[in-house]
């Protein structure tokens, strides 16, 4: 029972975690908490499954062109409306309610277009992989191994490529950044490219574990990889990582029957709040974040 | 159309934007004043309403206890949710407060013994029951209206609700302008002089947490007679949201702002449930609703884009930092 949590929990965290690397970014990046974010999730689930029912193109492919789909629409919500706010320095409450009415257009536009009902991608719901005494659905299976990919594939592009580099020195410090004579529109473009194949990718994924989405998920989904976001340090991409393992490991877990009883599992959701605002009392700036005035 | 030369429907709308104000001066007197960036009113609404109406049918109170007992609780709750949060960094302290008011949401909906759970307040005393919280209300609200000579019960809660708005905006304007009130904009403005200058920064901040919180409570009381029936389903986040774009499209650190822009916001959500003309008219009744909500995010949108200081607010005092 214990191992089987965890695994799932494993599923749970390495979703949270690849959205959460998003938010952070772009929080790091231009000081955007992206409240569109569950909504771009949506839309990501939404593009994959016009893909992948409508179109009847494979799994794989249907994730790939949601990726792409969520980075292009990320791009453009840039050039309408960011480039133009930042241009007009509004501040960080103004964008964030700029953010509101995103996630609300964004998610009524999906309601005009696919309706309220529940939806599934079309693969085998029932095949089941039993290692040892853990069982894993198909869709968690492919869920553990495509967030490892996607995983590390962005630790290294932070990490080791030079765009990674510029855009964590951005973070840390952008007056000092710009100083140093960085392209901050390109880096702005990347950032908002990363953050919708995330987005893309774990709308894909999460709609793939939950067997059925509808147009509200996102959203559900978008407070506990807050909650991952805040638990790793606002803008620390690596914290954004752990803190959504942390969680999805955290929330599963909790429901043990090792664990005191365990807690009941309609409260999964309650424990991942629990968990971040013990986290933030022992440690104010998050897990990952650096210890700041104000 | 003829709806729209009902009284009856003015009244509703009325209502709605007097509740509106209540709720949204909670976070004027948080944000407007103090600074603080309450992402959850709408969980410190839920508490309002769930405790009045738990204390009505279950405990058997009357009202006019049980009202005051719930602002109470919704300000205690305020501190509660203050203690261990108001020292993070603003941003943390806006998502740690969605969060709380998604727990609320989130308690209410399966503490079947506790709240009635999702079916709502009609399940307070057990499934089946049909609890009811808002006997005495009525009968007040009759009361008032034979006094005033009002048959129309809607045009009562009208004045009521009006007059209870009015009432606390005066004396928040009055708390404004009072010693405290400037304390609170000088955090606002500057918290390391302020906390220089040897007030208890921390101390200030939980106060008007509490005092916005009760606001919402209030509100959340209001609401709860004015339908006479609730479920967790009412306290969706969105409300919270609801309350920020009056905030602003009122003007943010102005207190008679707030009923200006409850008003316009009423307005605009009521009138645009008749959109009818094209492109609108080949949409049905459920479609119309997300363009609804469509039109509602455009206008946050464009207000942050073209006019972050509200329509009666001051460029000089606040814009949207």
């Amino acid at each position: 029972m214990f191992t089987q949590l965890l695994v799932n929990g494993l599923v749970t965290g390495s979703v949270y975690a690849i959205a959460a690397v998003g938010v952070s970014l772009v929080y790091g990046i231009l000081r955007l908490v992206n409240f569109a974010y569950g909504d771009m999730m949506t839309f990501g689930a939404f593009a994959g499954y016009f893909a992948n029912a409508t179109l009847g193109l494979p799994m794989l492919v249907s994730a790939a062109f949601a990726m792409i789909a969520a980075a292009l629409l990320s791009v453009a919500l840039d050039v309408v409306l960011w480039r133009p706010l930042r241009l007009r320095r509004a501040g960080f409450m103004g964008l964030f309610l700029a953010s509101i009415g995103v996630a609300l257009v964004l998610r009524q536009a999906i309601l005009l277009v696919w309706g309220p009902q529940p939806r599934a991608f079309e693969i085998n719901q029932f095949k089941v992989y039993v290692l040892g005494d853990v069982r894993l659905s198909l869709a968690q299976a492919a869920t553990i191994v495509s967030a490892t990919i996607a995983i590390l594939a962005i630790g290294l592009f932070l990490s080791r490529s030079s765009t990674g580099r510029v855009m964590r020195a951005m973070s840390d410090d952008r007056a000092l950044a710009q100083l140093s004579g960085i392209d901050v529109n390109r880096v702005i473009v990347v950032t908002w490219v990363i953050s919708g194949v995330t987005a893309g990718l774990a709308g894909v994924l999460a709609g793939l574990v939950q067997s059925t989405f509808d147009p509200n998920f996102g959203f559900q989904l978008l407070l506990p990889v807050f909650a991952a976001v805040v638990l790793g340090g606002i803008g620390s991409a690596y914290g954004a990582l752990a803190g959504g393992l942390v969680l999805g490991v955290a929330t599963e877990l909790s429901t043990w029957e090792g664990f005191a009883g365990g807690v009941d599992p309609v409260y999964k959701p309650v424990v991942a709040f629990v968990v971040l605002i013990i986290a933030l009392m022992l440690r104010p700036q998050g897990l990952f974040g650096k210890a700041r005035t104000v | 159309m003829n709806v729209l030369s009902s009284g009856e429907f003015w009244a509703f709308v009325g209502v709605m934007a007097g509740i509106y104000t209540l709720f949204t001066l909670g976070l004027q007197v948080q944000f407007g004043l103090a600074g603080l960036l309450n992402f959850g009113q709408v969980g410190f609404m839920a508490i309002g309403a769930y405790t009045m109406a738990i204390l009505v049918t279950k405990v058997g109170w009357s009202m006019w206890l049980a009202a005051p007992l719930a602002v109470g609780a919704a300000a205690l709750a305020g501190v509660l949710v203050g203690l261990p949060t108001l020292r993070l960094r603003g941003d943390y302290f806006a998502i740690v407060t969605i969060a709380f008011s998604e727990i609320v949401r989130w308690v209410a909906t399966n503490e079947d013994g506790l709240t009635g759970g999702s079916q709502g307040t009609i399940n307070l005393t057990g499934q089946g029951t049909a609890a009811q919280y808002n006997g005495q209300w009525e009968r007040f609200q009759r009361w008032v209206g034979a006094q005033l000579h009002i048959a129309d019960k809607d045009v009562v809660m009208l004045l009521l609700v009006w007059s209870a708005a009015l009432l606390l905006l005066w004396l928040t304007a009055r708390l404004a302008r009072t010693p405290w009130g400037r304390v609170l904009r000088a955090i606002r403005e500057d918290e390391e002089a302020t906390s220089s200058l040897g007030k208890h920064v921390f101390v200030y901040r939980l106060q008007a947490l509490a005092i916005g919180a009760g606001m919402a409570g209030l509100a959340g009381c209001v609401y709860a007679w004015q339908f006479s029936f609730f479920s967790p389903d009412d306290f969706q986040p969105l409300i919270t949201f609801f309350g920020w774009m009056i905030l602003i499209l009122g003007g943010v650190g102005r207190v008679w702002a707030v009923p200006v822009g409850a008003a316009v916001f009423g307005f605009l959500f009521a009138a645009t449930r008749f959109f009818d003309f094209a492109p609108f008219s080949y949409l049905d009744s459920a479609d119309r609703a997300y363009v609804r909500l469509m039109v509602i995010g455009l206008v946050i949108i464009g207000l942050v884009v073209f006019r972050p200081q509200g329509l009666l607010g001051r460029r000089d005092e606040m814009v949207l930092e």
